[in-house]
């Protein structure tokens, strides 16, 4: 009797470990550390990536004010760094992260050339997802209201004054319009949306001109149809508003959409479709930006931790992984992952969303966008006088910076 | 010689980066650029840009340059020009003013400070004598919940304030039911100035309760009965007799919560108030915390750190100056 039950202890503990064994290809003996945002998506590849064993994984909303430096030190304190477009710039100017090319060579048969981000020729990150703003709007609302699903924001107002007007949600449009990064990106969308462009000669600010201001105007009339609360929501924020059935349309982040269906939080399960972000004029590209996420391997460390990091991505980042969770992220694979929440980023690409034009320059330009917008929707200040406030708070910044003279 | 090891401790921790912060602020750091053309390929496809990015040396790392730039960060962060503006013919004068966000950090700060100060130390003294009234068997109890917004962490406290009043929360939905209209707490500057006003007071009067209600041990009570005695009110009573035996714990308690407000951040953060209203505190966090592609301001973040510093050392002078006539006449 004790010796079969001993011999069935002995099968379980093995069929255990062959499970582990079964989800990673290698055995990974370095002990490596990887720092990256907290979307679900790194969750996902992260714990893939932790099967392999001898690897933790930092997940942080913050994590770009930490990257940086960690990855400055010699050794890095972290071998993988989660980027994204923007943030690799840092990383990317101060060579914080190595070239990939061989490793790529030697281990990365499994990537989409899509995949490969490149500077000047040379692999410099791995992608993993595309995100973007787009459209999420309630099926059920406008299907009521008869209301075709809107293409240019000025059909996105005619469809909320509609939908105000039969009382069927709190309020017709959500936005992620929190002051700070938030608004920046919203005012940075619209603009490109209005054909704007950012920079003169020089890294000298552009924005106080006609573009300028059609875009704030827009994003104040879209404002009158949200929760007067709008200066303080998040992308979170418009989730849960979405969730829990208050607002009929946003232009929300494609990481936002699988949420809408997970019945343990959502009483829109279903309702909630998908499409190409709003023009800003007619005939325009969908006013919004594509962005993707990846990763990126440290320079500060050895050539043999840099292999088994980048061999750990590779588990974290394959089909079999990736094919389980189709609806966590809009993944990047060389095989084909059908999901249901790529449609609206897919339908801007198409339409001729420009990627977020992502330097440093455009960060400070973000920033003052940020935090000068708050005046111009509370009505404090007229469009023009914001537009100038935000080119003197860049000036002022991109001069202590040097990046200007 | 006994006092070396905290002398050494002073020097290396508050002295040290006290003085680092002055020379600081200036100085800028600068990173030496260069602009070449590069090309990036992402997902979406190439594209060919002009792009400003610092020169490496021979080691890898960004070489950069420190120098000394005078009055620099404070003429910038002051925007001497925008006030002369706000105050011109055509400007709104203090309206505009206040957009300027060093002058709207200052207003507000200020205002926070000079309103939450009385009603500290009202609502603390107010405490102290109505539990000093109590039975002694209760008074431990009620000492011990009286204290637990003190406790609490002041972000969490800020948090948690926000969560009963953000959107539908429990506490608006009971105000929209009562007053029978939309309210939206958050939506403009003043309700949420308010709120913050009323968190911090809910927070800190428990600390200026437990100073006045030891003190309240230590009245002797043979004064306060020959005031009885000599046919003085309760409220004569509190004016001549309790009042000033607390004065130099009133002034104590005002002191620490003068030099704390001013420095008033965890509101802003907690609330998210930036959109409406920032303190000083906070800009120099603003100009601190690196941007996505790891810009930041530490010139100008120096600069607000000391004119904070000083603002604080003014604001304490009146106080100070008392205290010091007492301790002579004493």
């Amino acid at each position: 009797m004790i010796k079969r039950l001993f011999v069935g202890v002995i099968g379980l503990v093995i069929l255990v470990a062959g499970v582990a064994w079964a989800e990673c290809g290698f055995q990974n003996d370095i002990p490596l550390a990887s720092l990256s945002n907290s979307f679900e998506s790194w969750k996902v590849v992260t714990d893939a990536m932790a099967e392999c064993g001898n690897f933790t994984a930092e997940l942080d909303q913050n994590f770009s004010q930490k990257q940086p430096a960690a990855m400055a030190a010699n050794p890095s304190q972290y071998a993988i760094g989660g980027v994204s477009n923007s943030t690799l710039v840092p990383l990317l100017s101060d060579g914080l992260v190595r070239p990939l090319d061989d490793l790529v060579a030697e281990y990365g048969q499994d990537l989409a050339p899509s995949q490969l981000i490149k500077v000047d020729g040379q692999t410099m990150a791995i992608a993993m997802q595309v995100n973007a703003q787009h459209l999420m709007y309630r099926r059920d609302v406008l299907e009521a209201l008869d209301i075709a699903v809107p293409t240019t924001y000025d059909e996105v107002l005619a469809a909320a004054e509609k939908i105000q007007a039969s009382g069927l949600v709190d309020y017709p449009l959500g936005g992620t319009y929190a002051a700070g990064w938030n608004l920046g990106e919203e005012f940075v969308n619209m603009y490109l949306g209005m054909g704007g462009m950012f920079f003169a000669e020089d890294n000298m600010p552009a924005i106080n001109n006609e573009q300028g201001v059609a875009a704030l105007e827009m994003m104040k009339s879209l404002t009158s149809y949200m929760d007067p609360e709008f200066l303080t929501a998040d992308s979170t924020y418009v989730q849960q508003q979405f969730q829990q059935g208050q607002i009929a349309m946003a232009n929300l982040w494609a990481t936002r959409a699988g949420a809408m269906d997970n019945a343990e939080e959502s009483e829109v399960v279903g309702l909630v479709e998908f499409a190409a972000a709003p023009a800003a004029v007619p005939g325009g590209p969908p006013a919004t930006t594509l962005w993707w996420d990846g990763m990126t391997v440290a320079t500060n460390i050895s050539d043999a931790a840099a292999d088994a990091a980048f061999r750990l991505m590779m588990e974290g980042l394959s089909f079999d992984v990736l094919s389980a969770n189709p609806d966590t992220a809009i993944w990047l694979s060389s095989g084909q992952i059908e999901s249901r929440i790529a449609v609206g980023a897919v339908e801007s690409a198409r339409g001729g969303a420009p990627s977020y034009p992502a330097s440093n320059v455009m960060g400070l330009l973000h920033t003052a966008a940020g935090n000068n917008i708050a005046d111009f929707l509370t009505g404090s200040e007229s469009a023009e006088a914001t537009l100038a406030d935000i080119e003197a708070e860049y000036t002022a910044a991109a001069k202590e910076a040097g990046l200007i003279d | 010689m006994f006092v070396l090891p905290s002398l050494v401790m002073m020097v290396a921790f508050i002295a040290g980066p006290l003085a680092a912060v002055m020379v600081q602020s200036f100085q800028q750091t600068q990173d030496v650029f260069e602009t070449v053309e590069q090309e990036q390929c992402d997902p979406f496809g190439c594209t060919t840009t002009q792009v400003t990015r610092p020169q490496l040396d021979d080691e890898g790392l960004p070489i950069t340059i420190t120098k000394w730039v005078g009055w620099e960060n404070y003429r910038v962060l002051l925007d001497g020009k925008s006030v002369r503006a706000a105050f011109s013919d055509a400007g709104q004068g203090f309206r505009d003013l206040t957009d300027i966000d060093f002058y709207g950090a200052l207003r507000f700060t200020l205002t926070f400070t000079l309103l939450t100060l009385p009603l500290v130390i009202v609502v603390g003294l107010v405490l102290a004598l109505a539990v000093n009234a109590l039975q002694k068997r209760v008074r431990g109890p009620i000492i011990f919940v009286t204290l637990l917004p003190f406790i609490i962490t002041p972000v969490i406290g800020a948090l948690s304030i926000r969560w009963l009043f953000i959107g539908d929360g429990i506490l608006t939905a009971a105000l929209e039911r009562l007053t029978q209209r939309d309210i939206a707490m958050f939506a403009q500057g003043w309700t949420i100035e308010l709120l913050m006003l009323f968190y911090r007071v809910w927070h800190v009067a428990p600390f200026a309760f437990v100073i006045f209600y030891a003190a309240l041990q230590t009245v002797e009570r043979d004064k306060v009965e020959a005031a009885i005695v000599d046919g003085a009110s309760r409220f004569q009573n509190l004016r001549y007799v309790i009042i000033p035996h607390l004065m130099p714990l009133i002034v104590f308690v005002a002191l620490i919560h003068l030099m704390d407000s001013y420095r008033v951040f965890d509101e802003i953060i907690g609330f998210r108030a930036e959109a409406f209203r920032i303190s000083l505190q906070w800009l120099t966090f603003d100009f601190l915390i690196p941007d996505d592609t790891g810009n930041r301001s530490i010139g100008r973040a120096s600069a607000s750190a000391v004119l904070t510093m000083i603002g604080i050392m003014i604001i304490l002078v009146p106080l100070l100056r008392n205290t010091w006539k007492e301790h002579r006449r004493g």
